[in-house]
């Protein structure tokens, strides 16, 4: 089932094109990533998908009905605002307490409900985030640079978390992440954005093709070769 | 009747305005737009004159230089200039063509500082209407809208992603906002506005666990501060408006205190 169609997606801000020429179809129960340097539209791409921005030109159609969970890169607390994880959860609708702690459950910070939400380590808090986005039992998660600021066994869980996510909602997964070689491993199909889509498809693909290495350079490669080695369960086929 | 009593009348006109500025005052702190409520405050004195030249009610004047004060300044923002910039602009520039515009008004000798600093015991039957069918009006609005405010206060990405528009909720916002300053101009003046908004919400702060309850809190704070000021007013035989304020702000000092007492002791 198709999630997401994005056509000829344009966006011009301040005088320059920040995205140019976006196509992607999304697909249920994919992890798709999309990786580039600073300043490439990531988020740009991501906001136009949530709505929060208005693409020059071009076509997002969404699947009819599609509820969509997003975890934003970071989420700054005034000190002012006092707020409860089970009320941060609870917002804007209403939930009972039974599918707070279960989406508390499957985001791995269960029992943090009446925790203040500034009182919460970075880790708990991208966590919380991704059991606020699980809550709305989303056909598309999208996460924005969801690992920023944890350390690496913190993204390793994080991201571990994130496959079981899929795997029990079925969901389609769209993120941004810095992460290369632990992106490499999860996702299903990996996009290279750099204004435009330089190049997509499979992790082994994209990680051997000219215009990812030119903008990531040969190192990552090697890593990638060294994690496929350790973790497949079958020989692979390298890229050559 | 009870309401012919001019001190009965007083206490009823500040309760309504404490309950009306109290949940509006918590976001005006959680959204640091301590001085978007100065700039349409300020603005209120060219409503005041504007008013007075057409000779139509004070809190219709008020009301719509307020409104349209909020209308600009959203639609305004994000054009260039930094936001405290574009405020700082447009509420003194407002403030000086009301004195202005005041000057003009011959035959007519007005008492701005009754505008400055409110007169709340010549609160009349009309006034006490004006500001509860404000202060009804702003609260159905804003519990109407509480979820929607909140989660655009958050973070706007997240609004949008539930759906919500967080430009319409600011607007909203803003606009509850200028009916405040509207309903409130009588009770404490121009100058004290932004005090009644922000100190019950502030005081509020060290003993709240969720937003809801800051809101109630700060009610509660804003009407014991509004009664409490007038009634110290009345003994001490001081101005009103200014003795409310000092009241909230003694409020405000003893529960920082009582506040940071308690957060060092559960260190």
């Amino acid at each position: 089932m198709t999630l997401l169609k994005i056509e000829h997606l344009e966006v011009f801000l301040g005088g320059q094109h920040i995205l140019e020429d976006i196509q992607l179809i999304l697909e249920r129960g994919e992890i798709v990533t999309i990786v580039g340097p600073n300043g490439s539209g990531k988020t740009t791409l991501l906001k136009s998908i949530i709505g929060s921005l208005q693409p020059t030109r071009g076509h997002i159609t969404k699947a009819s009905g599609l509820s969509i969970g997003y975890v934003p890169q970071h989420l700054h607390l005034d000190a002012t605002l006092p707020m409860t994880v089970s009320r941060f959860m609870r917002l804007p609708f209403q939930r009972s307490r039974l599918q707070i702690e279960k989406a508390l459950n499957q985001a791995g910070v269960a029992g943090l409900g009446k925790q203040q939400m500034n009182e919460l380590s970075g880790g708990q808090l991208q966590r919380i985030l991704l059991a606020r986005a699980l809550l709305e039992s989303p056909d598309l998660l999208i996460l924005d640079e969801a690992t920023q600021g944890l350390d690496q066994s913190g993204i390793a869980a994080f991201y571990r978390q994130l496959e079981a996510v899929r795997c029990e909602l079925g969901c389609g997964v769209l993120m941004v992440s810095h992460e290369l070689h632990v992106v490499m491993r999860t996702s299903d199909r990996v996009i290279c954005l750099n204004r435009t889509i330089c190049c997509e498809g499979t992790p082994e693909r994209v990680s051997s093709s000219p215009a990812y290495l030119a903008m990531f350079g040969h190192h990552t490669h090697d890593t990638l070769a060294l994690y496929q080695h350790h973790h497949s369960p079958s020989p692979m086929e390298l890229p050559s | 009747m009870i309401l012919d009593d001019f001190l009965i009348r007083a206490f009823l006109a500040g309760i309504g305005v404490a309950l009306a500025a109290a949940p509006l005052g918590c976001f005006v702190v959680w959204r640091r737009m301590a001085y978007f409520g100065d700039a349409t405050a300020h603005a209120a004195i060219l409503g005041v004159a504007l008013s007075l030249v057409l000779s139509t009610s004070i809190f219709a004047g008020v009301l719509v230089i307020a409104l349209t004060m909020a209308t600009l300044v959203s639609l305004l923002s994000n054009k260039g200039y930094a936001m405290d910039t574009l405020l700082g602009v447009m509420a003194h520039s407002a403030l000086a063509f009301g004195l202005v515009a005041v000057s003009f008004v011959s035959g007519v000798r007005i008492d701005l500082m009754a505008y400055l600093f409110g007169d709340i015991l010549a609160v009349g039957l009309n006034d006490l209407a004006i500001i509860w069918g404000g202060a009804i009006l702003v609260l159905g609005l804003i519990s109407w809208r509480w979820s929607n405010l909140l989660i655009a206060t958050l973070n706007s990405d997240l609004a949008h992603a539930c759906g919500i528009d967080p430009r319409r909720e600011q607007l909203i916002l803003t606009l509850s906002l200028a009916m405040v300053v509207a309903v409130a101009l009588k009770v404490v003046g121009v100058l004290l506005i932004v005090a009644l908004l922000i100190i019950p919400a502030a005081a509020a702060r060290p003993f709240s666990r969720t937003p809801e309850t800051m809101a109630l809190l700060a009610a509660a704070i804003g009407a014991i501060s509004t009664t409490g000021g007038l009634q110290a007013a009345y003994w001490l035989d001081t101005p009103t408006g200014p003795t409310i304020v000092s009241l909230a702000a003694i409020l405000f000092a003893v529960a920082s205190l009582v506040g940071h007492g308690r957060h060092c002791q559960s260190r």
